[in-house]
Order: C-alpha cells, then structure tokens, then sequence
C-alpha cells in the first residue's frame, strides 16, 4: 500500500457494469513525507468516504479489487482507507541498530 | 520476503474492515548491508514491530491472505518477522 491524495472526481460517461455503482478518484501518489511522487492515477473507492484533498492510503492489482464488494471486478488501483495522520520517526530513533 | 526497516506508521480511522485493529507500519526496504533502497511501503503489521525495527515483510497477497485466514483481504505487505542479526558472506 502506498500514500496518496485525492485530488479530483470522474464521471464516466459509460462504465462496465460491475463499476457502475463506484466512485472514481483521481490520486496523486504521495512519497512518505506528503510531497507529490510519480503520476496521477484513477482509483476505486470502496471505503465511499475519500473526496477532494484527503489523503488515503491505496493499494495496486488484485488486491484493489478485493476492496470492492462484490470483488470480482476489473479494477487496478482502490483506495482502501483515509489517513488521519502519518508519523515518519526521527532519524536519531532509527540509527543504532547494528545486525552485521 | 523482503528486508526492510521501520520508519513510521499511518493512523487511519475510516479503512476498509480488513484494517480494523490492526497496526500500519511504514518501511524502507533495505539492502543485504542495510542500507536503504528508497522509496517505502505501508505494510500491515503481523507480530508487533516497532520504531527503527529491522523486518522481513511478506510482499506477496496471498500469502497475507493466508496469514491474516481471510481469502478476501485487500492487503498484499505484511510484517512476519523481526530481524536479530545478518551475516553476509564477505566476497
């Protein structure tokens, strides 16, 4: 799962069936610290909450689909929850640990 | 499985059920030095990592389905170990 933020709607004119009923994103793809990382990308929404400018964590292949319910259905990328907060340690925390 | 190490977490309060209780971890990945590749991954966690932890994490859907015995669990990254120590044939 990757982080990224909602940054627009679609509104497709016609869709397959089985999406008919879900919501689709635009997503900007976030690197750990919040910045923009890579190109925008059109995700299912199965939690129905994400909108414009919140931040959602997502997740990419079949496991996009099982987001969805029912889950048999041609999808590649679905948000799978908002992010309330992301807490990156300091690097101070990390250094120490020596396995070699 | 893949090397990585702890670098953070994600609080996130409204998620699809599968996240219900369960702790989301950031992580680097890491080289057989452990050094960092860059770039990351959230992955969920399976037997309590920490902060600035070293782990193996599973990066593979299936086999977390497995683990989590749930065959429709949206989730592809989890944490199946805890690493104590490294050696490398030195070349």
């Amino acid at each position: 799962m990757l982080l990224g933020r909602v940054i627009g709607t679609v509104v497709p004119a016609m869709l397959v069936d089985e999406l008919s009923n879900t919501p689709l994103l635009w997503v900007q793809p976030l690197n750990r610290e919040g910045q923009p990382d890579g190109e925008p990308l059109v995700c299912a929404d199965g939690t129905r909450m994400a909108g414009p400018g919140q931040m959602i964590y997502w997740v990419a292949s079949r496991e996009a689909a099982l987001t969805l319910d029912p889950w048999f259905v041609p999808v590649d990328d679905a948000i799978v929850g908002l992010v309330d907060e992301v807490r990156n340690y300091a690097a101070s925390d990390l250094d120490g640990e020596d396995l070699a | 499985m893949i090397l990585a190490r702890i670098t953070g977490s994600v609080v996130s309060t409204i998620h699809h059920s599968i996240v219900d209780g369960q702790k989301l971890l950031l992580a680097e990945r890491l080289d057989q030095a452990g050094k960092p590749l860059g770039g990351y991954l959230i992955a969920m966690d399976a037997i309590g990592a920490g902060m600035g932890e070293t782990v193996l994490i599973l990066d593979e859907g299936t086999g977390a389905r497995q683990i989590l015995d749930d065959s429709s669990a949206p989730v592809r990254s989890i944490v199946v170990g805890i690493v104590d120590a490294l050696d490398l044939e030195s070349s």
